[in-house]
């Protein structure tokens, strides 16, 4: 592959940006939920040229454990790259930047989960990225709200995460890696929709106040639009399983959860 | 008040259901007066309670559950049990054993042993006890686990036992349905095993369909009417039209392979026979190896008689 050259502009003369966008556009964003068999529950998420898996199991047994927190589950993410996610073979060590990522991905998860429900357990989130192109951070927060949400772990609501930035000084949503590496700036954020509390927010680059107030506002526009994508995947991928139209429900389907029968096996 | 849902409507977490006085249960939670959904699953009034029926979701102990477990330590006098879900319960020997009770409590149930118990006690604070005081509660020999999701077992069971006792009257089996996901199923022979198998896993896939229980039941009506094609052309001897009910001497009293420990230790895969597409990947089937062995012995009779 070529060595990558520094773009001459990142914003056009028209207000465009390189790939074609207005600033306060996404990359087409694409959600599939249940997507592995193996786990619990699935979801991966292509923005862009950006494709990643979330995976999650749980809650169950922690080990090693020592970790057991008595009160609540503990949250273990581990977010790793693939060595080919990028241009560069990334090392398959586990890298200090992957580390923090995982913190702050849990952290941005945590308070919309209900762990309390799930004392001593564990939830465990595998984001596994197969292709990087800026963003990753928020993406993974994306499909691993999806993929928690079809593991059944009760939550208040979908986290849905983007990353607001400036390029050329305008402000720009959901930066693709060229942006991300030549810009001015990068917010990443992920909020909870139901009540707009924040619960990622990071910033390099420099800003000034007004500027990040209006990113900020910027990004939470943008995370209701993601949210409404992360509704819909979820609606789609449980649409089949939903009952008919036509349907007064005679049937079974409620029965007393408690009331466990013996049934056979007399002696 | 109002209600934002229609009956039995799809429902994704955060999504607000109802606004007023009623109650949150299961599967939601209630924030100013508000009640939002907290899970993926089916919304339902009853009353004025609101609950999401899961789709997913693991199996959390509740007391007074029937449960399938496997025991997985003997620790002085009590067991670990495995129960399936985060937690692993514990069963000590005053609730399972007679007193006098040998010291060496490995000898009523040692490890890998699957018994069918009642979650007495379980709390945020301790772990799930169990009780093996009951009926029907005890060792489990003979037959297989099956593993299906544990929110789809209400649907198993159906209203008041609808289900499951329509399946058991036909197929003639015993089986024992524990909340936990687990089913234990002992059949005369491995083709009825097998409809019953099937039976299960269409309930698992198709959970939230209506009139559910009659397409099991017309499922395992021509199953059956499949065996017994079978089994007239293999004896030739046995009336071309048979009725219905009741089934043949050779399905009702199977020749149980005497002294055989068909216990779940000796977990094999069972490969379904007629190779059926529609069958979940991922189900894990657990079933005794002497199967095989036991089909061929009854295949045998069948031809003598």
């Amino acid at each position: 592959m070529s060595p990558e050259v520094k773009p001459d502009f990142l914003i056009n003369a028209e207000g465009l940006r390189i790939d074609g966008r207005r600033p306060d556009e996404l990359r087409p964003i694409e959600f599939k939920v249940g997507v592995l068999k193996q786990a619990d529950g699935s979801a991966y998420i292509k923005q862009g040229k950006t494709f990643i898996i979330a995976a999650v199991y749980g809650p169950r047994e922690l080990h090693p454990r020592h970790l057991t927190l008595s009160d609540r589950a503990y949250l273990r993410v581990v977010y790793r790259m693939a060595t080919f996610s990028v241009p560069d073979r990334k090392k398959p060590a586990p890298s200090r930047r992957e580390r923090e990522i995982s913190m702050v991905i849990a952290n941005a998860l945590k308070p919309a989960l209900f762990l309390e429900d799930f004392p001593k357990a564990v939830v465990d989130i595998f984001i596994q990225v197969i292709q990087a192109d800026g963003g990753t951070r928020c993406a993974a927060i994306n499909a691993a709200s999806l993929a928690l949400a079809d593991a059944g772990v009760p939550m208040k609501c979908l986290v849905p995460a983007v990353a607001v930035g400036k390029a050329d000084g305008t402000l720009i949503v959901d930066l693709g890696d060229q942006e991300d590496k030549y810009g001015e700036g990068d917010v990443p954020m992920a909020i909870m929709p139901l009540t707009d509390e924040i619960t990622l927010l990071q910033q390099d680059g420099s800003f000034t106040r007004e500027e990040l107030l209006e990113a900020m506002q910027m990004g939470i526009q943008a995370c209701k639009y993601i949210h409404e994508l992360q509704k819909d995947a979820l609606m789609k991928a449980y649409a089949t399983k939903a009952p008919s139209e036509d349907d007064d429900f005679d049937d079974d389907m409620e029965t007393d959860l408690g009331e466990a029968e013996i049934i056979g096996e007399e002696d | 008040m109002a209600i934002y849902f229609q009956k039995r409507e799809i429902v994704v977490p955060g999504q607000l259901l109802a606004e007023g006085r009623y109650r949150s249960s299961i599967g939601t939670y209630s924030k100013d007066g508000k009640i939002y959904a907290s899970l993926i699953g089916l919304a339902e009034l009853r009353g004025n309670t609101i609950k999401v029926v899961p789709l997913e979701g693991v199996y959390i102990p509740r007391e007074g559950d029937l449960v399938i477990g496997i025991i997985t330590l003997v620790a002085g006098n009590n067991w670990k049990v495995d129960i399936g879900g985060p937690y692993g319960a514990s069963l000590h020997a005053n609730n399972a054993l007679r007193r006098p009770y040998d010291e060496d409590i490995s000898k009523y149930f040692d490890v890998g042993d699957v018994i069918a118990a009642e979650v007495i006690a379980f709390d945020r604070v301790s772990g799930p006890f169990l009780t093996m005081r009951g009926r029907g509660l005890q060792k489990l020999r003979d037959g297989m686990i099956l593993n299906v999701s544990p929110s789809k077992i209400p649907r198993i069971i159906g209203r008041r036992g609808s289900m499951i006792n329509m399946i058991k009257d036909k197929l003639r089996i015993y089986t024992i349905v524990g909340q936990n996901g687990r089913i234990w199923i002992k059949a005369p022979n491995t083709k009825i095993l097998r409809i019953a198998i099937k039976a299960f896993k269409m309930i698992e896939r198709e959970a939230h369909t209506s009139k559910l229980t009659d397409r099991v039941a017309a499922m395992i009506d021509e199953e059956l009417t499949k065996i017994r094609g079978e089994q007239t052309e293999v004896s030739g001897a046995v009336p071309e039209e048979k009725p219905e009910e009741p089934p043949t001497e050779a399905e009702e009293k199977a020749p149980e392979p005497e002294g055989s420990i068909v216990e779940e230790e000796t977990p094999a895969k069972v490969e379904e026979p007629e190779s059926k597409s529609d069958e979940a990947p991922e189900a894990k089937i657990e079933a005794p190896v002497e199967e095989d062995k036991e089909q061929t012995e009854e295949e045998k009779e069948e031809v003598k008689e």
